[in-house]
């Protein structure tokens, strides 16, 4: 168990060496943070101290080293652009993002689950077509043509919801919530269902595959011939065993909510980190950038980790070492 | 007992009226598509971050609704001999955490803006010497005559002294050292001004609360707090206005503007900026970096360059891409531009015809292929306006490859410490000063190897005449002369197609009805003309 | 051929197909959206390169039935007077052959690896495969933003818009490849240790060689179900990064950046530049997800 999960650990270290190593390398080519930093009169000769100031003279080498000593410590530099640490600019959006996640997770769930039920048991239905039908659609439409929609039809058609930002925010300490104001409600409501859309489409198709599968099982089969009800069979056994890869996957996929919400946040102007990425690229705010990513990266190992784990646990033929 | 609960009572009735009143007092929410980067106002020269910041600081001088300069912290200056001025400073204003304002904050303040880490040395080495006569009187040293030297102070926000020494702030804030010691002011502010700092957070919101004990009683404004909040795009911007959830916003799209006046209860305000979009070429190398022609630059050619200004038909672009909110110009500069003469504005004519004739007579009578460097999030439709321009010489035989790109890409390239990599650009210019020499130096002088003089002159455009012209234009005070070199200098410019002027670009503002605000022309935000309901 | 012919008419697949209305619709409208927009030059009424064939004056012209709009202009002119029935026939070229050369090569790329790692094992297998398990814990979106963020920052400027058709494509397919990687590695797997193979290696015939013969014929199946799905995928991804500003320019604009374009001119009535094009999106890859529905079920015997 102990070497397992060192292996483990070994390889996630190394995962993150690599994602450090792309995030430095990818911003060393981009742009220029220097002419960004500049005001217009600025003469050569004070942008040339400015780049050594920054650093930016060193040799690459330096600098990577640099960068990896200060991110274990968590201490990702200082914004080009906003001049604040990245650590505190990072702490306050984290909140929004998570809670806008969250939320759409939320949403996905509470209709993929009973829409993937359902036309998994009625594969003929019409009504089951007519979902099957909607989510193919939900995967076809693109998530910025979604939110573009929205916004056109709620926000300046009808003028029922409001088109941007999270509305009043209660500060509670280090965390900033939105989730305790009507305002703060009304204004995630468009975003959380753009974002919704696809991943509900996903669960839908894949609790229906999944359920499919257990039904065709021999133990769903001699619970038939056992004579339990087909409600009996279809909740308590079938749905029961069909969640245990669902939810795995559906952890798996809080990592993707996170990313994909970069697009729904620029849309919606939600000001999250997704948002904060996207003005970051825009300005070549190296510091931003790469604390971005190295997060991402992070909780894309963590979650991968732990869902590794999870399976060693429950399933005992990974134990057998290879 | 009883007179002990009466007072108990009363007092918390007091407290009461004190509270609500926060609830009545008038706030202005707004939204700019960027935020300020900084608070320190020395750390960065940018028309945005200065501009607002110029509600929480003041200068000696500032600029009333009508760009008219006007007394502020000074109250009134001499020129005593050509490069020594006067100024006498206003007594009994307080900063924001009640120290007085006196002579040594001004000094102090130059000296900031000259340390290391200040955006603002240019305009710091425009004064040579500060000299403290008495607490409200100070001399100012300028190293040669500055007819413009008003102009300049504007944007030179006085600073506390004390407050910033006990801040460690003495020095102006580089990127470098934000979040470190010595970076207070970036994240804190304490001026002078109408308003004072309540809470920021960077890309998100800022908010200001009005200083009740500011000195000047008689600005208009009635607003209590404010509220501005960056919204980067477009159209997110226009529904949270359509929407009712802001008071103003800012810049508005032009394509923008119908609905905004067809929509109830919010208007498009407009009117021309000070800022010039223009046509580079370069015309310094021997052979164009990215051309299909080999061995020679047509540019150098000015009728290759007049041929270009024929090609291109301004009024279309301002009918349909601006909707008809531009204001074509045959200057470099802009009526609102110090130094600006009506009668040498003439647009050049629209004349496809004449523009192929011309290219033949250069020996480019099959056109010729030239890339053209373009921003795409920098100036009103800047990249709509390139893809026009690109198919207006389409039709006169010129191939346009067109590489848009965001400005941080697109400024790296084409400035200085890009090497001036370009061969034909586009570039908008508001002189920061509001006077015209700002343009001389910047754009029309030839470049210099340290690139203190035609830094942003960026295709090489070099005229000895002009040079010698700018040369009186900085230092003539007799206001005949120097408009006199201004014209010939713009004649000059002219009859060479040294730039091909294309517009001043509109203001362009959405604003709630009842919400009455001055709009300027270089496009700042200044709080105290903001009248609410 | 006429064999072949035969066993795939006569077969279930065929059978399948036409007992599904929906999925003959979605055939045909992808054929015609393929069609139509590879032969964009004859079919389109304006050649959208020619810059000589437009005129600004003639921008932000209504649909045809609308008031204001022009025969000339069915769908409406953009914001450069172009017209957008014939952006969006080139755009969807653009979007359409991103799409299928990304697929292709990410398709090419997956096979290789796959069949490298099932066929080597051990350390080659291991590390190949950890990249695959670590790229898949990433959305693609995430993987081409960066790709493309990273080969467009090498490349000069004035070479990016060139080549920005390019470097999607490679932006695509590097994140597009794992899938059919591991769907080949564990088919090579079980061929592998198969007697003909150890026969035919006594032979002396080389091995890769008898892998790719006897591999391919047997998931060709699933790896044509990936490659569909798939398609409308890069499709969606090629959109978005067009969209988000980092895609193709405007000058050689797929549907993606005609979104973008369009998406300004929302607020202002101007509603034919954005939705048109949006529409084409969705039709395309709509049609293009039902066909790789359908033969992901047709293929998969459990499932019926």
């Amino acid at each position: 168990m102990l070497f397992f999960i060192g292996r483990r650990l070994y390889q996630a270290a190394l995962v993150m060496l690599t994602v450090a190593l792309i995030a430095f390398a990818m911003f060393q080519y981009v742009g220029d943070p220097v002419s960004n930093l500049a005001g217009q009169d600025t003469t050569v000769a004070e942008r040339e101290l400015l780049k050594e100031r920054l650093g930016l003279n060193d040799s690459v080498l330096e600098q990577f080293s640099r960068f990896v000593i200060n991110a274990v410590q968590g201490e990702f530099g200082v914004s080009y652009r906003m001049r604040v640490p990245v650590r505190d600019l990072i702490a306050e959006r984290f909140p929004a993002t998570l809670e806008l996640s969250m939320m759409s997770a939320f949403l996905a769930l509470l209709v993929g689950i009973p829409m993937g039920v359902y036309t998994a048991l009625n594969r003929d239905s019409w009504l089951s077509r007519s979902f099957m039908t909607l989510s193919l659609i939900g995967i076809s439409l693109p998530t910025f043509l979604i939110g573009i929609f929205l916004i056109l039809f709620f926000g300046v058609i009808l003028q029922w919801l409001p088109t941007f930002g999270r509305g009043e925010v209660v500060d509670l300490g280090w965390w900033s919530t939105g989730m305790l104001t009507g305002s703060g409600w009304r204004s995630m409501i468009m975003p959380a269902i753009t974002l919704a859309v696809f991943q509900m489409t996903l669960i839908v198709r894949l609790i229906r595959a999944e359920m499919l599968e257990v039904l065709r099982t021999d133990y769903i089969k001699f619970a038939r011939a056992r004579g339990l009800s087909e409600r009996s069979i279809s909740f308590s056994h079938a749905l029961k065993n069909t969640l245990v890869p669902v939810i795995t996957i559906i952890g798996l996929q809080i990592g993707s909510l996170i990313a994909f919400a970069i697009i729904t946040e620029s849309v919606f102007q939600w000001p999250g980190m997704g948002l904060l990425f996207i003005q970051a690229i825009g300005e070549v705010d190296i510091p931003i950038m790469s604390a971005y990513l190295l997060l991402i990266g992070f909780v894309f190992v963590v979650i991968n980790l732990i869902v590794d784990i999870l399976y060693y646990t429950i399933d005992p033929r990974l134990r057998v070492e290879k | 007992m009883k007179l002990k609960s009466f007072i108990i009572a009363g007092a918390s009735a007091l407290a009461l009226g004190a509270l609500s009143l926060p609830a009545t007092a008038q706030t202005f929410t707004f939204a700019f598509q960027a935020d300020a980067q900084s608070l320190d106002p020395h750390s960065l020269n940018e028309t945005f971050t200065l501009g607002l910041l110029g509600n929480v600081y003041e200068g000696l001088i500032s600029y009333d609704k009508d760009m008219n300069k006007v007394p502020t912290l000074a109250v009134g200056w001499e020129v005593l001999t050509p490069t020594k001025w006067r100024f006498d400073l206003r007594q009994g204003v307080k900063f924001h955490n009640g120290n007085d304002f006196t002579a040594e904050d001004v000094v102090f303040t130059w000296e900031r803006m000259g340390s290391e880490g200040s955006d603002q040395k240019t305009l710091a080495g425009l004064l040579e010497n500060i000299t403290i006569i008495d607490d409200y009187t100070i001399e100012i040293d300028t190293p040669i005559p500055n007819p413009t030297l008003l102009n300049d102070l504007v944007t030179m926000y006085i600073m506390d002294k004390e407050w910033a020494v006990a801040n460690n702030a003495t020095e102006s804030s580089s990127p470098a050292d934000a979040g470190r010691d010595g970076s207070y002011a970036t994240s804190n502010a304490n001026g002078t001004g109408p308003f004072m700092v309540e809470s920021r957070q960077p890309d998100v919101k800022t908010v200001l609360v009005r200083n009740e004990n500011y000195w000047d009683d008689s600005i208009p404004t009635n607003v209590q707090r404010v509220e501005f909040t960056p919204i980067s795009q477009a159209a997110t911007r226009v529904a949270a206005l359509l929407s009712g959830q802001i008071d103003l916003v800012y810049p508005v799209p032009v394509q923008d503007w119908s609905r905004l006046d067809n929509a109830d209860g919010v208007k498009a305000l407009t009117g021309p900026e000070a800022r010039t979009i223009f046509l580079g070429m370069d015309q310094s190398r021997d052979e164009l970096l990215y051309s299909s022609v080999k061995g020679a630059n047509p540019f150098k050619d000015p009728r290759v360059r007049h041929a270009f200004a024929f090609a291109i038909d301004v009024n279309a672009i301002k009918e349909t891409i601006m909707r008809g909110a531009a204001t074509p110009s045959g200057l470099m500069w802009a009526p609102q531009i110090q130094g600006y003469n009506a009668e040498a504005n003439t647009p050049h004519p629209f004349d496809p015809d004449k523009a192929r004739s011309l290219l033949a007579e250069a020996g480019y009578a099959d056109g010729f292929t030239v890339t053209m460097d373009c921003p795409n999030d920098r100036y009103v439709n800047d990249e709509k306006i390139c893809q026009a321009v690109a198919g207006m010489l389409a039709k006169v035989g010129v191939t346009i490859d067109l590489l848009a790109q965001p400005k941080s890409q697109y400024f790296a390239k084409v400035l200085a410490q890009g090497g001036y990599d370009t061969s034909f650009y586009l570039l908008g210019w508001t002189p920061g000063s509001m006077d015209v020499f700002n343009v001389f130096n910047n754009l029309l002088a030839c470049r210099n190897e340290e690139g203190t003089v035609g830094g942003f002159n960026l295709g090489g455009y070099c005229n000895e005449r002009i040079d010698e012209l700018g040369r009186i234009v900085a230092s003539e005070t007799d206001v005949a002369v120097r408009q006199a070199a201004i014209d010939e200098a713009a004649q000059i410019l002219k009859d060479e197609a040294g730039y091909i002027p294309l517009f001043q670009q509109p203001l362009s503002w959405g604003v709630r009805d009842g919400v009455s605000v001055a709009q300027r022309a270089d496009n700042v935000l200044d709080l105290r003309n903001v009248v609410m309901p | 051929m006429r064999d072949f012919l035969q066993r795939f008419f006569g077969g279930d697949l065929w059978w399948s197909f036409r007992s599904s209305p929906m999925v003959i619709v979605a055939a045909i409208t992808t054929f015609v959206m393929i069609f139509s927009s590879a032969f964009a030059n004859i079919v389109a009424p304006y050649d959208i390169f020619d810059l000589t064939q437009f005129n600004l004056m003639d921008s932000l012209k209504p649909p045809v039935w609308m008031e204001r709009g022009e025969v000339g202009f069915l769908l409406g002119t953009d914001d450069q007077g172009r017209d957008v029935l014939s952006t969006i026939l080139y755009g969807s070229r653009i979007s359409l052959l991103v799409g299928f050369f990304s697929v292709i090569s990410a398709m090419v790329l997956g096979i290789i690896i796959g069949l490298i790692a099932g066929y080597s094992g051990g350390w080659v297998d291991a590390v190949l495969m950890r990249i695959a398990d670590v790229q898949l814990s990433f959305p693609a979106i995430l993987i081409a933003l960066l790709v493309n963020g990273i080969i467009s920052g090498l490349l000069p400027g004035e070479a990016q818009a060139d080549l920005a058709i390019y470097v999607l494509i490679v932006a695509i397919s590097l994140s597009f490849w794992v899938q059919y990687a591991r769907t080949v590695r564990s088919s090579t797997m079980v061929e592998r240790t198969k007697e003909y193979v150890q026969a035919a290696q006594v032979i002396g015939l080389p091995q890769p060689l008898i892998l790719l013969r006897h591999i391919l014929p047997n998931v060709m199946g699933p790896v044509l179900v990936i490659a569909t799905i798939q398609l409308a995928l890069a499709i969606i991804t090629e959109a978005t990064l067009s969209f988000l500003g980092v895609g193709v320019p405007p000058t050689s604009p797929s549907l993606g950046t005609l979104i973008r374009i369009g998406n300004d001119y929302l607020f202002s009535g101007e509603w034919w530049i954005t939705v048109f094009p949006g529409l084409a999106l969705v039709i395309l890859v709509l049609a293009v997800n039902i066909l790789g529905d359908w033969l992901r079920d047709a293929l998969n015997p459990k499932l019926r």
